[in-house]
């Protein structure tokens, strides 16, 4: 039997730092047991083999030069990267009008840097991205304010490549958050809707949704409508990102206890508040990881749009390679466009799991 | 006065089944304002189910509950108005995790009351300090003590002004040195007026803050009775039964 009386208990729980573990003598390190020596080995041999490529890479590369035909004699010909710098970023956008589309990856990065602190994460940083949304638009097109038109075909190379990643993820989240919740819907019809529309989307290949977009969908409006090619892939990708954004935040909408809604309920709180306010923001951080994933998978399916003739970075990239001037320098191509893509993936990558360790932070009992 | 002026609850006749499953039987209980009721029981007699019922977390197919004078039915409205009357702690306290303490208490507020952020918080400081922990304000509730987490979720319900407290074995999840912090803050609220229906077995509170204790098994009300009778003269075999395999 519990004896009641009215002095204050309260529990304390202090974090303190562990002592440090003592570190590791090197050989012991590299040699500590069977599993790493093999290790050990293994890398060691797999280093000696990329001696030529680093030769290649490094030593016998030509960094710089005026004359093209001196640029293959061993090593890499990165003096073309530079020749073509400007192209392979910017694409077929009229050379001086190219400060527009560098502003508009100012301004991605900028406000990618704005969004990073989940303090100012709110209604007030969705409208700043619509709002900037809106400004990147109206550079790259122009022809209002004194800037000179610049039709889609003409967009091209790195900005082409963010806006697609950016607009078909920022979009399509919306869209997979409604997807989700219509799948976990006690309505019939919402949730049948909800599903023929995931499994239909993940049950085609990117390649053959492009195809539809870009071929099949102007076939099928009434004559005289049209929309922009670039719209239409944008288009096919936020479907694509929506679908497979759906599925993740679907299982982290089945993470949430069912107490949490229950007591929402008991607060009086009404059911959709208490969807956005306490079960998606709690269904997201669960999905952090899954999330990134999809976020970089995204990315990298913008270079698909190059089949259905958008022209973005890696197309870019392609025909600066096909000049006939240059000795056919496409592993320099590709290796550089490579660096670029996965210096955007190694960002959002560590930014997830800065992320996920301070949501883990919270709980340190 | 009215008979609704006296009666803060009024359950008449309540059924109710999981699926062919027949939890509650024909439930009758009626609690003044004021009064303080304890549930016990063995588990699975349907206690947690009986109060869940008053605030439709569960809903009953047969008979009828009546709050503070306001009948529920399938009206959203007087939902609605039920729940204003009537706060609930969980056995889990099922604090909002991704939310600081003092957060768990304000947004709530603001969500179903439309207050402002200022006045919510203030709110929230108010019975943060209540309950004694208005220094925990700015943690997450993943970063307290299960005793500290239960007095959080009794602020939370205490911040909307209910009239009426229901408690589902707020005790029962916590260790056994947090479980007096909790059992103090719930004698504080009684010694002030609150009405409430408290489910646990802590048959030490029942005894020093209840008016009635009420005895239920297998989805009936086998015995109602003030505490010292309750548990010195049980008039049930399967009462003195319970309290024999409560007490050891």
């Amino acid at each position: 039997m519990t004896v009641i009386d009215l002095a204050p208990t309260v529990a304390h729980i202090e974090p303190s730092a562990p002592p440090r573990p003592p570190r590791k003598p090197i050989l012991q390190l590299f040699f500590g047991d069977v599993m790493a020596s093999v290790l050990t080995v293994t890398t060691g041999f797999l280093l000696i083999l990329m001696i030529p490529a680093l030769n290649w890479a490094v030593l016998d590369a030509v960094w710089a030069t005026d004359d093209p035909s001196t640029c293959r004699d061993r090593g890499a010909c990165w003096a073309f990267i530079a020749a073509k710098f400007r192209f392979i970023i910017f694409g077929v956008y009229p050379p001086d009008e190219q400060w527009r589309p560098l502003l508009v990856m100012g301004l991605i990065l900028a406000m990618a840097l704005v969004s990073l602190s989940p303090r100012l994460w709110g209604q007030r940083l969705i409208a700043a991205w619509i709002a900037s949304v809106a400004v990147m638009l109206t550079l790259m097109w122009g022809g209002v304010l004194g800037l000179t038109p610049v039709p889609t075909s003409s967009w091209g190379g790195l900005p082409v490549t963010l806006l697609l990643a950016l607009l078909s993820l920022g979009l399509g989240l919306p869209f997979a958050v409604f997807l989700a919740l219509g799948r976990r819907s006690s309505l019939p019809i919402p949730r049948m809707l909800s599903l023929m529309t995931i499994e239909l989307v993940r049950g085609l290949p990117l390649v053959g949704l492009l195809f539809v977009a870009s071929i099949l969908l102007p076939l099928l409006l009434p004559a005289g409508w049209s929309i922009d090619k670039l719209g239409r892939t944008l288009a096919a990708l936020t479907v694509f990102a929506a679908a497979y954004l759906a599925e993740v935040i679907r299982g982290g909408l089945q993470g949430v206890s069912a107490g949490q809604i229950e007591a929402a309920k008991a607060l009086g709180i009404p059911g959709w508040k208490a969807v956005w306010h306490i079960v998606l923001p709690q269904a997201l951080q669960k999905v952090i990881p899954p999330l990134t994933n999809t976020a970089i998978v995204m990315v990298k399916n913008t270079s698909l749009v190059l089949i259905v003739g958008v022209f973005d970075m890696l197309s870019a990239a392609r025909v600066a390679a096909t000049d006939p001037v240059w000795p056919a320098p496409y592993v320099e191509s590709y290796v550089f466009v490579a660096l670029i893509y996965f210096l955007i993936c190694f960002g959002i990558s560590n930014y997830s799991r800065w992320l996920e360790i301070r949501v883990q932070s919270r709980s340190y009992r | 006065m009215t008979a609704h002026d006296l009666n803060a609850i009024e359950v008449a006749a309540l059924d109710k089944w999981y699926g062919s499953f027949h939890v509650l039987k024909s439930i009758d209980l009626t609690v003044a304002t004021g009064e303080r009721i304890v549930v016990c029981g063995p588990s699975g007699s349907g206690k947690s189910t009986l109060i869940r019922c008053i605030n439709r977390l569960e809903e009953h197919q047969r008979g009828s509950i009546s709050v503070n004078g306001i009948p529920l039915g399938d009206s959203v409205k007087n939902l609605d108005a039920i729940r204003r009357e009537v706060g609930m702690v969980f056995q889990h306290f099922n604090l909002f995790p991704h939310l600081t303490v003092k957060e768990n208490c304000a947004l709530p507020q603001i969500l179903s009351r439309g207050k402002q952020r200022r006045e919510a918080e203030d709110m929230a400081m108010h019975f943060l300090g209540k309950v004694r922990i208005p220094e925990q304000a700015d943690k997450y509730p993943g970063q307290l003590s299960g005793g500290q987490q239960q007095r959080v979720a009794i602020a939370r319900a205490l911040c909307m002004t209910p009239k009426i407290m229901l408690f589902d074995e707020p005790t029962s999840a916590l260790d056994p040195e947090m479980v007096k912090e909790v059992l103090d803050t719930m004698v504080t609220l009684a010694e002030e007026g609150m009405t409430m229906i408290v489910v646990t077995h802590e048959m030490g509170f029942a005894r020093k803050v209840a008016d009635r204790v009420v005895f239920m098994e297998a989805g009936e009300v086998i015995e109602v009775n003030e505490p010292n009778a309750f548990f010195d003269a049980p008039s049930h075999d399967s009462t003195r039964r319970f309290l024999a395999n409560i007490m050891h």
